[in-house]
Parts: structure tokens; sequence; C-alpha cells
């Protein structure tokens, strides 16, 4: 199973998040992560979703969500032409004496800590999938309470703008 | 004074002269109007001319300037399911977008099977739902139903109006998706509060739809590497699908068929879409298609699919369908190429245009090439075609043949009639036995598979095409699923004719049954026909409908029923035609097997040349 990160240009109106997602359900396409939001255009907002699947289904998912009327335009993005990253936030047992080892691999790892209780600290953290995995591991001998990941956010490299294009079909429609 | 309902010839005359009075496309701008007002001058502007509903609590406001609406026939329907397959039939027929009505909650979720249906087999429908006030929804309101959520994956897409400055321009838009592209259903579900309010109607609209632009034009590369092929295969099949219809491509491909040479399959959705009478026809293919048709797909060397979908009932098993096959494949909706079968020249675009850019693209190859040498083709398909050609056995217990009954209506009521059928052994006779010469004659649910379609679709067919005769073919299954529908014809003035095959039985449930569950006849008997208590009688039924009842139990009996129905037009006609349970459907590819097992009859199957 490859992973994909496809970033999905919708109409900015309600309902439109569930139209996808109950597309990728139906037809059986697994979703990995999911992060949607608003773009520097008012009528346009970005799903940008990772899945997991086949070259061939790749091109299903892509033609199928196409279909979708409030969905305007599709583009892969390449791990080797985008910046990906996602954001973590994680509640790891720190006490007196493991403090200083947590603030060690935080530090390492040009994480934060946003919040601090006698045993506990919370760090967050920005980076790749990789970088995040190797965090992770690296406190998992302290103890991890709790994992809250965001989906991925993904962004082409260089200058073009997928969002321009696809505004102009917005203001010629 | 109460008007009476127009008949349909009356209609059709004010269509004639409606281009002077007609509201169609008039320029309108910023007129006061509440917004149930909005939506008639809305569907009024798009051209609606028929439109089959029931009012409910949350539609009200919308039902009474409709009343004084003087170019849109409402048909107050029995059953709001009735009302969305009449929308369908009448779309089916006649080509333009079927539009049906229905309050908030129970109402519009009795549309859900018309509207699967409707995506199913890509049929131009547009639904309008009322809603509860926006103010009432989410709280569980009474007879609130989230349709959208509902129909969200088997709409080609939907709206919820809430704002009625929005509502000339959603059905606008709503029209539009639902007849260009890949034909569906549109849903519009529009809140109470926003009938009842006031505001602004205008008129054109502009459509704000940034992501939808369907591709009709092919691109000229595919075509001439399509045409390439088709020049130089020496076993070409045309695989042609409903696309053909729904596109209106049919004597555009008439000219494909006749330059090509190639052998042509039409689908259960394609029939009529190439006469039947046409020498290189061989007839359907699939689970119930002719020997020829399905040996000719599996020895072919080249597939040009025109606006099919490799659909499980015409491949049988994938992985072994068609095996020596090159695959050319035509449609507007992506998706669809390669969902099923890799393929090796994709077209994205609209059949007419694809054919009428493939014809001149393949008399310039033969110019080239010359024409390819199909002679040792004509002469196997030929030999299939004689060896198994389609027929039935006599029946063995007296009784009527069901395929007699079919072959003879079709026969007498000729290519010019409309057939609508509902699902079942009655519905692959009737796509077998009737010879179909025109495209949009032939309507079933073929995707779906609805039983129950065929009343109210025949309905629908009528109301859009009143001057030509329109059967039923239905099951006594099936008929006791919609049969309310022929009060509506009797009181409406839409006199059709339904054939019922009454086996007494769930015909297709108990064929399966008696091939691969050794004759346990689990739950299939219906009480309808010969030797049963008659529940209901057909003939007593019909005629508390208003309809003319006839019950036709003998093979003599069959000629003189069908022409006494022709001979009826002021109501309904039902004849029920007790006929034997055992007939069975034949060719057959079971469920999940390859096609090359096809059963001829049972457990006989054509020997195929070793030589292949």
């Amino acid at each position: 199973m490859s992973r994909h990160t496809l970033s999905v240009l919708v109409e900015n109106k309600p309902g439109v998040l569930t139209r996808v997602t109950a597309l990728f359900a139906r037809r059986a396409f697994n979703i990995h992560s999911l992060a949607v939001g608003p773009t520097e255009h008012e009528e346009i907002s970005r799903i940008t979703v990772v899945v997991d699947v086949e070259e061939h289904p790749l091109e299903h998912v892509t033609k199928q969500l196409n279909k979708l009327i409030n969905v305007i335009k599709i583009v892969e993005l390449d791990p080797e032409s985008s910046v990906q990253r996602e954001l973590l936030l994680v509640k790891v047992r720190a006490d007196q004496a493991t403090r200083a080892g947590v603030l060690e691999v935080v530090d390492l790892f040009r994480a934060h800590v946003v919040d601090v209780v006698p045993d506990t600290v919370v760090i967050e953290a920005t980076g790749t999938a990789a970088k995040l995995s190797a965090l992770l591991g690296a406190l998992e001998p302290y103890g991890v309470r709790e994992i809250v990941k965001s989906g991925t956010l993904a962004v082409g490299r260089g200058s073009r703008s997928i969002t321009d294009r696809a505004l102009e079909r917005v203001r010629t429609a | 004074m109460v008007q009476p309902n127009p008949t349909p010839a009356q209609v059709a005359a004010r269509t004639a002269s409606r281009s002077a009075d007609g509201a169609a496309g008039r320029t309108v701008s910023g007129e006061e109007v509440t917004g149930a007002e909005s939506i008639v001058r809305s569907l009024e502007s798009v051209g609606v001319e028929n439109v089959f509903g029931i009012p409910g609590g949350a539609i009200l406001p919308l039902y009474d300037p409709l009343m004084d609406s003087k170019q849109i026939r409402h048909v107050l329907v029995r059953h709001e399911q009735g009302g969305g397959h009449a929308a369908q039939g009448y779309a089916h027929a006649t080509g333009k977008v079927g539009v049906t009505m229905a309050t908030s909650g129970p109402g519009a979720t009795n549309l859900v099977t018309p509207i699967a249906d409707a995506h199913m087999d890509s049929v131009p429908l547009v639904a309008i739902t009322g809603q509860v006030a926006q103010s009432l929804i989410g709280t569980d309101g009474f007879q609130e139903a989230d349709i959208v959520g509902i129909t969200m994956p088997i709409t080609k897409h939907s709206y919820l109006v809430t704002d009625p400055a929005e509502i000339p321009r959603t059905i606008a838009e709503a029209f539009h998706i639902a007849s260009t592209g890949r034909p569906g259903p549109v849903l519009v579900d529009i809140a109470k509060s926003a009938m009842t309010a006031s505001t602004t109607f205008s008129w054109p609209q502009e459509l704000s739809l940034p992501g939808y632009h369907p591709v009709t034009k092919p691109h000229a590369k595919q075509i001439r590497e399509a045409a390439r092929l088709l020049a130089t295969a020496r076993r070409p099949v045309l695989y042609v699908g409903g696309g053909v219809i729904r596109s209106g491509a049919s004597e555009a491909l008439r000219r494909l068929v006749d330059t090509s040479g190639a052998a042509v399959v039409t689908t259960l959705t394609a029939r009529g879409a190439v006469p039947d009478s046409h020498p290189q026809h061989l007839g359907m293919p699939g689970m119930h298609g002719t020997v020829p048709a399905v040996a000719a797909l599996q020895k072919a060397d080249l597939v040009v699919a025109l606006g099919a979908r490799f659909d499980d009932r015409v491949t049988g098993r994938l992985s072994s369908f068609a095996p020596h096959a090159a695959v050319v494949h035509a449609d507007i909706d992506p998706a669809e190429i390669g969902k099923n079968r890799p393929v090796d020249v994709p077209i994205v675009g609209d059949l007419r245009e694809v054919i009428a850019d493939l014809v001149p693209a393949l008399e310039a190859e033969h110019a080239k090439v010359g024409k390819p040498d199909l002679a040792a083709w004509w002469h196997q398909l030929d030999t299939w075609r004689e060896t198994y050609p389609l027929g039935y056995s006599p029946t063995d217990d007296g009784h009527l043949s069901p395929q007699h009954v079919i072959s003879r209506l079709g026969e007498l009521a000729g290519p010019d009639a409309i057939y609508a059928a509902g699902v079942g052994q009655h519905q692959m006779w009737a796509a077998q036995f009737i010879r179909y010469e025109r495209p949009r004659t032939w309507l079933n649910s073929a995707g779906l598979g609805t039983m129950g379609f065929a009343v109210p679709a025949a309905m629908g067919a009528k109301v859009g095409e009143p001057d030509r005769e329109v059967w039923a073919i239905d099951g006594d299954g099936c008929f006791q699923m919609t049969n309310q529908e022929l009060a509506t014809c009797a009181i409406n003035d839409i006199p059709i004719k339904v054939a019922l095959i009454n086996n007494s039985s769930l015909g297709m449930v108990r064929q399966w049954q008696t091939l691969f569950y050794d004759e346990r006849y689990s739950n299939t008997d219906l009480h309808t026909g010969h030797g049963t208590r008659r529940i209901p009688d057909f003939v007593k039924l019909a005629d508390a409908y208003g309809c003319e009842g006839i019950r036709v139990e003998r093979e003599d009996e069959v000629d003189a029923a069908i022409k006494r129905a022709q001979e009826i037009d002021d109501r309904p006609v039902v004849i029920d035609f007790q006929v034997s349970r055992d007939a069975m459907v034949w060719p057959m590819v079971a469920a999940g097997v390859p096609n090359d097992d096809i059963q001829y009859a049972r457990g006989i199957s054509p020997a195929w040349d070793r030589e292949d």
C-alpha cells in the first residue's frame, strides 16, 4: 500500500467536506489523515488528504472526486516536490527525575513545551511525518500519556499556486 | 371555477403554440414574489411542462401558485415512488428532464428508490422536496428528514435552499447539472420558510459551477487511434450501452455500424439504439444475452465500448471477459473508463461528437489500408446465429407460454410503441423477444433493478409521448408494488396498457431456486394465478381502478385480448395473462461464472471451437 497526498480545492460551501469523506467511505478508499481549512481566496477551501492506495486505484480516487460538483481541482503533491508538515501535541510523563531527559529530547527536535505540571509536560512539534515519528519514539521510554496529531498539510515548492488558476475558473464560471 | 386537468392531447397542442406566450427563457428582472412563486416561475423558465408529485405540509406553499401555472401540468400521483418513476419514464421517453415533487420527511424518503434508480441508469431527473422551516432544521421537527444527507451517495448533486433569493439560480443549476455531462438525479430541498418569505425573481440566471466542466469534444489523436484499430481488427465488436441513447447518438451510430462492418451488441439499457432488424446486430450480451452476442465478445480481438460500463451482468467473471480483445472505451464520464477493464484507447466525450468524428476517421483509414476482410468473422457469427437462435420450448403444463405472449405483443404493437418493464423474468423476455427498432422505446430499471418500475414509468412515458401506444409489461410481483398509479392514469386521462405476465410467483427468484436451490421454493409463491386463491383478482382490481380488465388463459385468446386493448383509448387496460410458472429465461450465464460457460438451456453449453 503506498501513501499519496492529494490537495483538493473545493468550493467553500456547507456540506462539501461531507461529500468528499462520504465518497471515500462508499468507494472504500482508505483515508490516513485529512486536514481542511480556508485558502487565500474566500470562495475556495482546501482539503489535504493522505490516502493509502495502490497506483491504479489512486486514479479512480481522483476521477471519482472530480465528479463531485463542488470539487474544483485536485493535485497530487509528491513528497519530492512539496513541503509536507504535520502538527503534534503530545502529553508526556516528566517528573523531577526525568524532566531533564525529556527537555533534552525537546531541544534536539526543536520542539516546544507548551504546558507544565509537576508530573507531566505537553510538547508541541511540527515537521514531516518521519520527524514526528522519531520524536514519539524518543519520548516513548518516558511514558506517553496522550497524542494529538493534525492531518498533513502540504504545499508545492516553487512559485506557482494551484489556487490562482482554480480561482480563474471560479470567476469566469 | 375549477379547471379540469388537461388531457395529454391538449397539453401537446398547447406546447406547439407555446412559443408565443410561454414563460420559458423569457427575461425578467427583479419581480417581487414569494419564494413559492419564485419556484414556479423558475420551473416555467427552464421549460418544465409536466411534474409528478404529491403535496404535503412542508411543500404546501408551493402548491398554491402551482395551481395557476398555465405552462406546468402537475399530475397528482398516489405514492411518491410512483411520481419519481413517472418522472423517470417521462425522461427516458422524451430525453427531457423529468420532474417530481414531494413533501418533507416520509414524502422525501419515498423518493429514495426512484432517485437511486435514476442515478444508476443516468436518467436526467430533478426532485423538489419541501423541508421544514429553517428554524426547525436539525431539531427532529414534524416530518423532518435530512433528505440531502440520505441521498448524497445516490444523487449527482443536491441543494438545501433556505434563502429564497437563491431559488432561481439553484433551479437553473439543478436542471443544467441533471441534463448535461452524464445525466443524473439532482435533489433540491427547499425550506418551507423560504417558500413563504418575500423575494425577487429574475431570469436568466448566471450559473456558478466552477467545479463542473463536462468534456464533450473528444481528443483527435484518440479518435485516429481508435479508427486505426477498428480498420485493422479481424474480429471487431461494437459494445453499445445506454450512453448512446442518452446522447441521442443512434443515427450517427448507424453510420459507424455500416461503415465498419463490425458486429454490434446492445445492452439492456441500449435496446433500440441500433435496430434489431439490422443484419450486423447480434442481440443483447450478458447474463441472459443471446449466445452469438456473448460469444462474439468472448472471441473478439477488438471491443469498441460506446457509452457502456462493463457492468457485471454483461461481463460475467471479469477476469475472463473478452480475453482476446483490445479495448476502445468511449464515454462522457472519465471515471467509467478503466474502472472495470483496462483500456487501450480511452476516449472522453459526448458520444454524438465521438461517433461523428470517428466515422470520417475510419473512412480515412479505409482509404489508406483498405477495408478489413471480416468474411471469416461473419461466417463464424452466422454459424452461431443459426445454431443458437433465441427461442423457447412450449410449456408442458398446458398453460400459456410467457415468451409467446410477449412476442405476440411486440408483433401486434410494433416498433412504434413504447414498452416499459418491471424487473424479473418478464423483463428479460421483453428485452429478448420484442424487436426494437428505435431508441427510447424500451424503458426499464436496468442498473438498480427496481420492481414496480413498469406502471408508473409507462404513465410518465405516456404523458411525454401521448400519441404513442404505451405498454407496461409487468410481473405479478412487481405489479402489486405500484399498481395504485392506475388510479392516477384513469383519472388523468393517461390510457396506458398493462400486459401482466402473471405466473403467480416471484419468477426470477423461483428460477434460481429451481436451478441452484434444489427446487426449494422459499417464499416465492404469490397466489395470484391459475389454481390459486387469486388474491388479488387482477381483473377485479383493474375494474376497481377504473380500468378495463381482461383475463387470458389460453393461447387462442392472446391476440384478441391485445387487439381489444389497442381499441380502448379512454381508460387504461390491464390484461391478466395467466402463464406457466415453470417457464425459464435462457440463455443464462450464472453469477460469477465466466461467459464461456453460458448455458443455452438447462445443462447445455455451446461447444466452442478448439482452434481459437
